[in-house]
């Protein structure tokens, strides 16, 4: 327990678990994954709102499946509501999250101080980010700060956390306490490069890494495999991303319009062979789960179901991953 | 020249070589500097480095010059500015995600950087920029043995 003063009706949601030795967080997933379990996160798609409800309704339709939560950062350079404000919302009702932070729309300076927020908050994880470009979201005119790369996202943080320092070198008086995570995409050009980049973000600070969306399970067996011959799973732990597709004209989109997302046209012929896509798609993302599962190295799966949060739960459910124990993003009694 | 930049990383071997006697020369250079002034050159030599690097490397003038940690692609031709190695959205084929038409400046830095027998160090982690470097000489940051500590915060 950290002592801090809570609110008896909340609870105080970093304080869910106690810091065990050789942790770096109070939090459910590190604590998951480091006792060997298969994790399993999901997206939760923010709103255009002002509206809490509409969080806690996405949130609690993921959280009998998922061990965290994912608070997306304007993705795809789209204006939604902030990962701090949802952060802020389902910490407050006890969910365990992972707040991303992507490069694009901020400093330095407002990042280490939503850092500082998000640990007082209550958040265990972090995922750093580079952010996709503006020229591919709704606000194509905006300004692109990337002040940091992840990089120097990640070290930064580290430093925070492990040396009680800013990136100036100024102190700070109570660490964060965060488990931090980068992203991958083992599915994007130069593929031969993509594992010394991994190799880079662990020596910066990665504990935990969450793969773009994976369609191409050879691609990532051969990325998986060098991986291992670095050793690099040994020294973080590896989610997969997947994710249902509504169809074979969402695939379509998808592939030119989201950045680094790459669908073989293998995935896009079933599709089209299919009476019902929708749940073609759906059956897809279970075998690609079950396939990723049994891969080396591999630690948990990342839904990230794109206006379709209602079938995490079943897809979850399918594909068998979370046999043999009970589970709860929502941390609150939860030890 | 985006030609040219393409051109210079075809040839990171050869590019490197130069820099290394580059790099050697203003060390040794270093006194004369002095004598002369750092602030008094600051400018003329600014001016030469942008007309020289510019030509090759399509270089911004950062003032934080890392071409031989990034394969003789300048990080900075990145939209994103990454100095760290690509992003997640590099197109088929190795095409830039918010320019399609460029390759992706990471792409081309790592095969410079497997033409270079210190390529390697493509493989450690940059400091993030110091803004108030940008438009200043990087070669008169090495002259001074300042160069390793360039990037700081």
């Amino acid at each position: 327990m950290t002592g801090a003063i809570v609110n008896p009706e909340i609870g105080d949601p970093s304080a869910a678990y106690s810091i065990l030795p050789g942790h770096s967080s109070g939090g459910r997933m590190e604590r998951l994954l480091r006792q060997g379990r298969f994790a399993v996160t999901a997206e939760l798609n923010p709103p255009d709102s002002a509206d809490p409800r509409e969080v806690y309704e996405r949130a609690l339709v993921l959280s009998e499946v998922v061990d965290a939560i994912n608070a997306t950062d304007a993705s795809g350079a789209n204006v939604h509501m902030s990962s701090v404000g949802i952060c802020s919302l389902l910490t407050r009702a006890g969910y365990a999250v992972v707040m991303q932070i992507s490069c694009r729309d901020r400093n330095r300076i407002a990042i280490q101080g939503d850092v500082l927020g998000a640990a007082a908050m209550g958040v265990a994880n972090i995922l750093c980010l580079t952010g996709d470009g503006v020229q591919v979201g709704d606000q194509p005119a905006a300004k692109p700060v990337f002040d940091l790369d992840s990089i120097a996202l990640l070290s930064t943080i580290r430093a925070m956390r492990d040396e009680g320092r800013f990136l100036s070198g100024r102190k700070l008086t109570t660490p964060p306490r965060v488990f931090i995570g980068a992203a991958e995409n083992p599915f994007a050009e130069p593929f031969d490069f993509r594992p010394t980049r991994l190799a880079k973000k662990i020596a910066a600070g990665a504990q935990f890494i969450q793969t773009q969306y994976c369609f191409d399970v050879p691609l990532l067996e051969r990325f998986m495999a060098r991986v291992r011959e670095l050793g690099l799973d040994k020294r973080c732990f590896i989610i997969v991303g997947v994710g249902p597709l509504a169809s074979a004209r969402a695939a379509r989109w998808m592939r030119a319009n989201v950045p680094g997302v790459h669908i073989p046209d293998a995935v896009i012929v079933r599709l089209e062979g299919a009476k019902n896509q929708k749940a073609e798609g759906k059956a897809v993302c279970i075998e690609t789960i079950q396939r990723v599962r049994a891969v080396a190295g591999v630690s948990g799966v990342h839904v990230m179901a794109y206006r379709q949060e209602e079938l995490v739960s079943e897809i979850i459910q399918a594909s068998g991953v979370l046999k043999g124990r009970a589970r709860a993003a929502k941390q609150r009694n939860a030890t | 020249m985006y030609a040219m930049r393409l051109f210079s990383v075809r040839q990171a071997r050869a590019m490197e070589a130069a820099y290394a006697a580059l790099e050697r020369a203003l060390l040794a250079l270093d006194p004369v500097f002095k004598r002369l002034g750092y602030s008094r050159l600051e400018r003329p030599v600014a001016a030469v480095e942008r007309i020289v690097k510019g030509f090759f490397f399509d270089c911004r003038m950062c003032g934080q010059c890392a071409l031989s940690a990034t394969g003789m692609s300048c990080p900075m031709n990145c939209p994103k500015s990454l100095r760290n190695g690509p992003c997640g959205g590099v197109r088929p084929g190795g095409f830039c995600e918010v320019k399609p038409a460029m390759r992706c400046v990471w792409v081309e830095a790592s095969e410079g950087s497997a033409r270079m027998p210190g390529g390697g160090t493509i493989a450690e982690a940059l400091p993030p920029l110091d803004h108030r470097h940008w438009g200043r000489s990087s070669w008169l940051a090495v002259a001074r043995g300042e160069h390793a500590k360039l990037g700081a915060p």
